[in-house]
């Protein structure tokens, strides 16, 4: 690695940590002025983390987070902002639940089928909008948003007219599921009840993540879309293609966004299950700056803020405090981004001027 | 639709007249047809009226902010707060006073997404989210630190509010009183003709508008041409205007384009909140958390749909909230807008087959038959339809209309003032 990469990077994980300081120094204001002791909830927030449950319950957050965020960041990286992967998530969350419940496979086989059908839902609905891109050049941005709208209420309405369990005896419990999935299909706890095998899945998907991105030619061209589009395209990409693959990989991803929660928790679609995971990748994407080495630290800490904010109760101080924490993170981390690139936008010329100087 | 020959002949006000009145007289014709009188009645009219103000400030929230050239997304934030607020406010001090604090915390809400977007260059969309997420905490944790334990309130909801905020009817027409007389109710009277087509239904649409209305609502419904006057006839929204179809052009000809984008996005922030406010001030008395349930989002669709226009935004959150007040209503009216929404779009498929646009006409041949086919088998229409309608038909129009709608040009891209290259 040399100089100049080392010192870029050191330059980003600065600023987002100076981002959560920053996040965390207007959170003590505001703990302040509604009259709540900062020192306190920081302690008891922060303090958790030495509790092993606590930490167990951190990854659990994490996993769907690292895979959502992963879905955000591939989109990013050519300028495509999918918004959507909450509508994705949930549509793939239903189709698995049905589709994964009706077969009876071995067990390796039957996980591997359950992810292909999700992936293959999410990457349907992401599609939609990558198609209307393409072909009607309709913004993702405003399709997205619509289309998460448009999936809460078919899935709300398939779910309630076709797949809901309530007749006495069929369901187990008192909320509303679908069929239970086969046994087969469930994923495997590392620490039985308490930490899932999916965050492994996402480690992994975190990995191909970096690995599609920055070792494949696919990558190069998706990089090379986002960073110029136009000499991109001179180059031979097509943009058109580009957008529409990457659209449907960011879905195919997103299917897996709900996985944990319904192969390796409650095994089963209910209303609200994984819900804002998908959204909540969106926070965790831009404080990783779209690298997947920022994006697993970063679904860390914010599924530590959501696992230990349950703490701040017990000292009579809101656990929302948590979430305006995460609101003020996102817009700290891109107004310290800009800053940090105006600065170095402003080095590079100044070395320039001094090389042009030199030389003459 | 604009290019029919008789319509293009006429001036663009007469023609939104004459496609309204057209699209009453569908009505009409449905209403007489499946004996489905409250399809245009004053009630259902009324209550359109009470569903669309909130999404109506909404889009003209986006309207604001896009024609200065920033793009909202965080229009729904924006709400959540004025709805506090205005929960909040109304129960310290009264019903005015909470849409007077819910707009004064949308306009700072406002300048925040115009710092972090103006002043900071940060992406719109990204901003807009971040100010969504806040807006969540925030009124969250303020609604527990001051509202729990008080008498009638909760974690997630305000005590009531005080007072309300009295209705207006209209005199000699929708029986409204002058001093001490109640005048005669003629509308009212034509209305329940229900034989006659046409006649009973516009009695009917102006009674829903002049009667019963809550002042707010007024309000809301004077800032339409207030916008359209603002924005079109002066020389303050003209410059507003040109810094958010090209800044650069107005910055050399001395538009403070920063200026004019950070009053823009008071004014959006402020109708946002309104909006907002009108939830748990007007139509209920109450803040309760999740109330404003994605209008600020159907506010954004309506001001794609409404074409970055005052009245076209009007337009579509009276057509937006139309099938969620009837279905308010009663839900067994809903399928006859599926009957509406077959005319409607065999008459488009006409127009197209006019224009030799073939591969257009057969979608709308399709979504005509595809209604028609579901409004004959189906007795109930599902509420999640209704809830997804106005993104559905968002989509379709952006699909579909693309050549008619005009988005001020500037509007979301980055821009540093003084980096004119």
């Amino acid at each position: 690695m040399n100089r100049q990469k080392l010192q870029r990077m050191l330059v980003t994980s600065a600023s987002s940590i100076f981002a959560i300081i920053v996040a965390l120094a207007i959170c003590a204001v505001i703990l302040l002025i509604t009259g709540k002791d900062p020192v306190k909830a920081f302690s008891t927030l922060f303090g958790a983390a030495g509790e092993t449950k606590v930490l167990q319950g951190m990854l659990n957050r994490a996993t769907p987070l690292m895979i959502s965020a992963a879905a955000v960041a591939i989109g990013f990286k050519m300028n495509l902002f999918n918004i959507g992967v909450e509508g994705q998530m949930r549509v793939a969350l239903l189709s698995t639940a049905v589709i994964g419940g009706a077969v009876n496979l071995p067990a390796p086989l039957h996980i591997a089928f359950c992810f292909l059908v999700a992936m293959a839902t999410g990457a349907i609905w992401a599609g939609i909008a990558g198609w209307l891109k393409v072909k009607r050049n309709v913004n993702e941005v405003i399709s997205t948003i619509m289309l998460n709208f448009i999936a809460l209420s078919v899935v709300a309405w398939a779910f309630d007219t076709f797949f809901r369990l309530d007749k006495e005896g069929e369901s187990t419990s008192l909320l509303v599921k679908t069929k239970d999935l086969p046994q087969s299909a469930w994923f495997p706890d590392l620490v039985d009840r308490r930490l899932n095998g999916m965050l492994i899945v996402a480690i992994a998907i975190l990995i191909l993540f970096w690995v599609l991105v920055w070792k494949t030619k696919f990558g190069f061209q998706l990089r090379a879309s986002g960073a110029n589009a136009g000499a991109a395209r001179a180059t031979g990409v097509d943009p058109k293609r580009m957008v529409l693959v990457s659209m449907l990989i960011s879905g195919a991803i997103a299917g897996l966004v709900g996985m944990r929660a319904l192969m390796g928790d409650v095994h089963a679609y209910q209303n609200n299950l994984a819900e804002q995971q998908g959204f909540n990748g969106i926070a965790v994407a831009l404080l990783g700056r779209n690298h997947p080495a920022g994006i697993f630290f970063s679904a860390l800490l914010f599924g530590f803020l959501g696992e230990a904010s349950g703490r701040l109760q017990l000292e009579d101080i809101p656990k929302e405090i948590v979430t305006i924490m995460t609101g003020i993170i996102v817009l700290a981390v891109v107004i310290i981004n800009e800053a940090v690139k105006r600065w170095d936008d402003r080095r590079i010329q100044r070395r320039a001027a001094a090389m042009v100087e030199a030389a003459s | 639709m604009s290019r029919v020959p008789f319509l293009s002949s006429l001036s663009p006000a007469r023609r939104a007249i004459f496609v309204s009145l057209g699209f009453v007289f569908i009505l009409s014709m449905v209403r007489i047809l499946t004996d489905t009188d409250d399809l245009t009645s004053s009630g259902t009219i009324s209550s359109t009226l009470r569903v669309a103000t909130p999404i109506l400030l909404a889009g003209l929230a986006g309207l604001w902010a896009e024609r200065a050239g920033i793009v909202n997304i965080g229009i729904e934030g924006m709400m959540i707060v004025g709805s506090w607020l205005g929960g909040f406010g109304a129960w310290k001090w009264g019903s005015w006073a909470g849409i007077g604090l819910a707009l004064v915390g949308g306009a700072l809400v406002g300048l925040v997404h115009a710092l972090a977007t103006v002043r900071f260059n940060v992406d719109h969309v990204v901003s807009g989210i971040a100010i969504n997420i806040l807006a969540g905490g925030a009124t969250e944790y303020l609604s527990i630190i001051a509202f729990k334990g008080q008498q009638g309130g909760g974690e997630s909801q305000s005590p009531t509010g005080k007072g309300g905020y009295g209705t207006f009817d209209l005199p000699f027409l929708s029986g409204g009183r002058v001093g001490d007389w109640t005048s005669p109710d003629f509308l009212g009277w034509l209305e329940k003709k229900h034989d006659i087509p046409l006649l009973p239904d516009l009695a009917a649409v102006v009674r829903g508008v002049t009667s019963n209305v809550y002042i707010p609502t007024l309000l809301a419904l004077a800032i339409v041409p207030l916008t359209a006057w603002i924005l079109w006839r002066t020389r303050w929204g003209l410059r507003l205007r040109s810094s958010g179809e090209s800044p650069r052009a107005g910055e050399s000809l001395g538009v403070p384009v920063v200026r004019l984008r950070y009053q823009a996005m008071a004014i959006s922030g402020s109708l946002a909140a309104f909006g907002g406010a009108y939830l748990s001030c007007v139509l209920t008395s109450t803040y309760r958390q999740g109330q404003t349930g994605g209008r600020g989002f159907i506010g954004l669709a309506t001001t794609i749909f409404g074409n970055w226009n005052p009245v076209g935004v009007l337009r579509g959150a009276m057509l937006f909230g139309f099938p969620t007040a009837l279905k308010f209503r009663d839900a067994k009216n809903v399928p006859a807008l599926l009957l509406v929404a077959a005319i409607v779009l065999a008459l488009v498929t006409a127009l197209l087959v006019s224009r030799g646009k073939t591969m257009a006409a057969l979608g709308t041949a399709f979504g005509a038959a595809l209604a028609l086919f579901t409004w004959i088998t189906v007795d109930e229409v599902p509420s999640e339809f209704v809830a997804a309608t106005p993104y559905i038909v968002t989509i379709i129009v952006l699909a579909g209309a693309r050549q008619q709608l005009r988005p001020p040009a500037h509007a979301g891209q980055p821009y540093r003032p003084g980096d004119n290259h």
